[in-house]
């Protein structure tokens, strides 16, 4: 995947809108003021970000478990021709938020969330049926941290 | 828990919002309420747990983070809230989970470690397996990304029950 160009006003805008986006009617116009910038910049600086893929979304991130959703983290062991065919499957499947070929006998790894314990198991039987493979569940049972914002920092090569 | 009426401002959060100077306008007009009602909105779901965080969500292999590691350890029984709270003080460990895990694979407490490099890795798991006093882990990388998303919750108002053991 390639690396964006990022300048030192970047840098500062990413930092400051992954944890302290403001919450307001007008957040693009706060943050003109906060950085000492026009808001057309900023609008147009995040959309160039936006446009080289940095930016994946800028909106809510929900904590499924307040939300009344479970989660669980899942592996599978498929055979190597098949790892497309049942990645695909894996995929289609709404609540399947990640899933990645991994370097382990489970070769296929991939997070479920779903409205509640029972219906995650009605899933996984479903994708078992569907592509022949079992699949191990390995649902969380304590969170130590999740923090999905990151530093960025003046010496990264960008 | 959400609201029924909570339900066109979740939809539009959990996506991206326009990046316009009144994002909300839009959907305020269409609830009937002001863009400072929605804003409020979006307060109390915070406060209520419901939202962890809300801005920017980032690719971040664009960012220059490259490794992408998940780190599964054996954490021995008794051990796992303090292993797991020193692991989580990692500023380059984004999740730190408990599992549920089969016996015969063991390693129960897991990590998502990002790093710009090898070397930064390799001298991460040196330290983290000193601080921890955990023994046994195993690197699992990633391969190939099939898919990459956020979790769209709640199509339709109401359409969350969730099951009725839970």
């Amino acid at each position: 995947m390639g690396r964006a160009e990022l300048d030192q006003v970047d840098r500062a805008l990413l930092n400051r809108i992954q944890e302290n986006f403001p919450l307001t009617a007008r957040p693009y116009q706060e943050l003109a003021l906060n950085m000492d910038l026009p808001e057309e910049e900023v609008i147009t600086r995040l959309q160039r970000l936006k446009d080289s893929g940095v930016i994946r979304r800028i909106g809510a991130v929900f904590d499924s478990s307040h939300m009344g959703y479970f989660s669980t983290l899942c592996a599978c062991q498929v055979p190597e021709e098949r790892i497309d065919e049942v990645a695909a499957i894996i995929t289609r499947e709404s609540g399947v938020t990640h899933n990645y070929q991994r370097d382990h006998t489970w070769n296929l790894w991939f997070t479920l969330t779903a409205p509640g314990k029972k219906t995650a198991q009605q899933i996984i039987s479903r994708l078992e049926r569907d592509t022949g493979v079992a699949i191990e569940n390995m649902p969380t049972t304590k969170v130590y941290k999740i923090k999905v914002s990151f530093e960025i920092g003046g010496t990264d090569v960008l | 828990m959400y609201y029924d009426d909570d339900v066109d401002i979740i939809q539009l959060v959990q996506g991206d919002i326009p990046l316009q100077s009144n994002p909300y306008q839009e959907l305020a007009d269409k609830l009937g309420i002001s863009e400072e009602a929605v804003v409020e909105r979006l307060k109390g779901m915070m406060d209520r747990g419901l939202i962890r965080r809300f801005g920017a969500v980032l690719r971040h292999q664009k960012a220059g983070f490259v490794l992408n590691a998940m780190v599964a350890w054996k954490a021995t029984p008794g051990r796992e809230d303090q292993a797991g709270n020193i692991l989580a003080g990692y500023r380059q460990v984004t999740h730190c989970y408990l599992r549920d895990v089969p016996e015969e694979f063991g390693y129960n407490l897991f990590t998502m470690i990002h790093a710009h490099s090898e070397e930064e890795l390799a001298s991460l798991l040196a330290c983290m397996v000193k601080d921890s006093g955990l023994q046994e882990y195993l690197v699992i990388r990633s391969i190939r990304e099939f898919k990459k998303t956020s979790m769209q919750y709640l199509l339709k108002p109401g359409a969350y029950l969730g099951d009725s053991e839970d």
